[in-house]
């Protein structure tokens, strides 16, 4: 998780830094760190989109001879039920994307409700906003998940992403209220009230535009959140095993001791998929840092040593 | 001082709160899924340890939600728990202060070198940045930190357990070697410990890296340190005392978060290695039903974490002036 430290910087009016698609199309390819992380994401987008193209049939289908090394056949090789461990991979590509993407985007939302709901409305409201948001924050997320889905046995990914959401939307809620908080008195927003707008308004088109870049920093980092819990929860056996993902992988592999039987691959090869997907998002992250905050962006040469 | 007192306030507000959800979740699932294990429990537990576990999961009682709900809160504070479906005979509360060491260690060291390391690499790496080391060690690491954690633990026991032989596969200490305070067994204890270890360190230390790394930058272009190095100091000096002392201090607020990431990593890692602590035993609950334990677990993870931020509190007054103030 970062802390994108944008906080306090200086605003104008209107959306600061990325003015259209272009500017941000050409922030990303003249930043490696981002360049790395949209190609990342890329792959993943086409395995997520197109994985019947790329590995035709049924990944769930016991087809081959059991326990099976890399060849021709089954470039992973197989696993000890007889499937194709690559067909597995590139068809878990979905479910993760899907969790990533829905329950990131969900939780911006409710950070954003909270956050600048308390920012915005101060007073009593914001205290107690912001104690919720507290408390959320220092609960430990991961033992609560864990409880939510051992009491709904239902399982599947409408439930995670739900349970993923109640826990995950403390942080960005935090850092957007310190944002609004830094707003609050600008002339324009004065300007706004004076002029008679209702507060929604406001919110909506004089404060967002402004945070752009911070909400789309949240997006990333709760999806990363989203990847690597969803994965673990997967791995655990606390979703629908049955359905192909990359955590499920995981969790047939662990159970059947794919490394002791010599299957490595089975476990490996989830694992490389959730880190490309986690790694895509961290490294956008980083990037979106440097270039939302002029401040990091990287210097090519530090200036001449200061000391006299 | 009221900056102390207002964060046990808070303190008290988030354990109410942890325990106010153990109350509600089984109550709130659709068909109460303590029903069957209660059953379970019957023949086995009578009398009051039955009513009293009936009350806590709102099972077949004539009492109203509120009064369960006291009478609940009041059992917790007591420490009566229950008893755990999983260790039958054995109480609850005996079966989390058996796990408990286990994790304090293991979480608490990481963590520990975790911090110090990360900080102390993002200090560096902005200190000299665009420079090699700036270059280098953060993108790792933060590259690293998208790693799910169990994976890497998995890697690990294949590359350092199967493959090499070096490390034990894992469990907290050779089976059936009896628990004495000798040397030997402290070395058993430490070469389980390694990789674990290793893996929520790797993991962990690149959140620490980023957000020091940020502060620091910003740090760096405040006029006190342009002061500071006018005056002649030495770098170390500057580094150290005038910029690192300010940017560590967003970090050390940023620490029971991160601490509760942590915390989730350490469960997966512990499942992994079938590390005797917490975690496991957690899961363990989860696969037997065993809720009473389940909960308690829960509750004693969030007051660790807790105890923990308060630690850090202390620390943050220590570097920082301005909360000794009346504020």
């Amino acid at each position: 998780m970062s802390a994108p430290a944008t906080t306090g910087r200086p605003t104008r009016r209107g959306p600061p830094g990325l003015r259209s698609a272009g500017t941000l199309g050409r922030a990303i390819l003249s930043n490696r760190k981002a360049l790395a992380g949209a190609i990342l994401l890329g792959i993943c987008i086409v395995m997520a989109i197109i994985p019947g193209v790329i590995a035709p049939g049924d990944p769930n289908a016991e087809a081959f001879m059991p326990g099976q090394g890399p060849s021709t056949a089954n470039w992973l090789g197989t696993t000890s039920y007889g499937q194709d461990i690559f067909a597995q991979f590139i068809w878990g590509a979905r479910a993760s994307l899907v969790i990533a993407v829905a329950a990131g985007l969900l939780s911006t939302m409710i950070s954003a409700l909270i956050g600048v709901g308390a920012g915005y409305l101060g007073g009593t409201t914001d205290s107690l906003l912001s104690l919720i948001t507290d408390v959320f924050l220092v609960i430990p997320a991961f033992p609560l998940v864990v409880i939510i889905a051992a009491y709904s046995k239902t399982g599947g990914n409408t439930m995670i992403i739900a349970v993923l959401v109640a826990t995950g939307w403390s942080y960005g809620a935090r850092q957007l209220r310190a944002q609004v908080l830094s707003l609050r008195h600008r002339e324009f927003l004065t300007a706004a009230r004076l002029r008679g707008e209702r507060s929604w308004r406001i919110i909506i088109a004089e404060i967002l535009p402004n945070m752009t870049s911070l909400l789309v920093a949240n997006f990333l980092g709760a999806s990363v959140y989203a990847i690597l819990t969803a994965a673990g929860l997967q791995f655990l056996g606390l979703g629908n095993v049955n359905t192909p993902s990359w955590g499920t992988m995981l969790y047939w592999a662990q159970n059947n001791e794919a490394l002791q039987a010599g299957i490595p691959l089975w476990a490996i090869a989830p694992g490389v998929g959730i880190a490309t997907l986690g790694g895509a998002f961290a490294l956008l992250n980083y990037a979106f840092d440097e270039i939302s905050n002029p401040v990091l962006r990287p210097v090519r040469k530090r200036r001449a040593r200061r000391t006299p | 001082m009221r900056y102390i007192l207002r964060r046990l306030g808070f303190f008290i507000v988030t354990l109410w709160a942890a325990m106010t959800v153990n109350f509600f979740l089984p109550r709130l699932m659709p068909g109460n899924p303590a029903t069957a294990m209660i059953a379970r429990f019957h023949g086995r537990l009578s009398g009051q340890s039955l009513r009293a576990m009936e009350v806590a999961f709102g099972v077949n009682t004539q009492q109203s939600l509120v009064s369960q709900y006291f009478a609940y809160l009041g059992n917790s504070f007591t420490g009566q728990f229950g008893r755990s479906l999983t260790f039958f005979p054995d109480t609850v509360a005996q079966v989390v202060f058996q796990a408990l060491p286990w994790t304090l260690g293991l979480v608490g060291v990481t963590t520990v070198i975790a911090f110090i390391v990360g900080t102390l690499i993002g200090m560096v790496g902005a200190w000299g940045r665009g420079g090699w080391f700036d270059s280098i060690l953060p993108p790792i690491f933060i590259v690293l930190s998208a790693f799910p954690y169990f994976w890497i633990a998995l890697v690990f026991i294949l590359v350092f357990s199967i493959t090499l032989g070096w490390l034990p596969l894992g469990f907290g200490y050779t089976n059936g070697q009896a628990m004495t305070l000798t040397w030997a067994f402290a070395w058993d204890v430490i070469q389980h410990a390694i990789l674990p270890a290793f893996t929520i360190i790797l993991t962990s230390i690149g959140g620490w890296i980023l957000t020091m790394r940020n502060n620091m930058i910003m740090t760096l272009n405040e006029d006190y340190v342009r002061m500071a190095r006018a005056k002649g100091l030495s770098p170390a000096r500057i580094m150290f005392d005038y910029a690192g002392r300010n940017a560590i201090l967003p970090n050390l607020s940023g620490f029971g978060m991160s601490l509760g990431f942590v915390v989730s990593g350490a469960i997966l890692v512990e499942y992994v290695f079938s590390y005797p602590g917490v975690g496991y035993m957690m899961l363990q609950s989860v696969l037997n039903e065993d809720y009473p334990l389940m909960q308690t677990l829960f509750l004693f993870i969030t007051v660790a974490v807790l105890l923990a931020i308060l630690a850090v509190d202390g620390v943050t007054v220590l570097l920082d002036p301005r909360t000794r103030g009346s504020g």
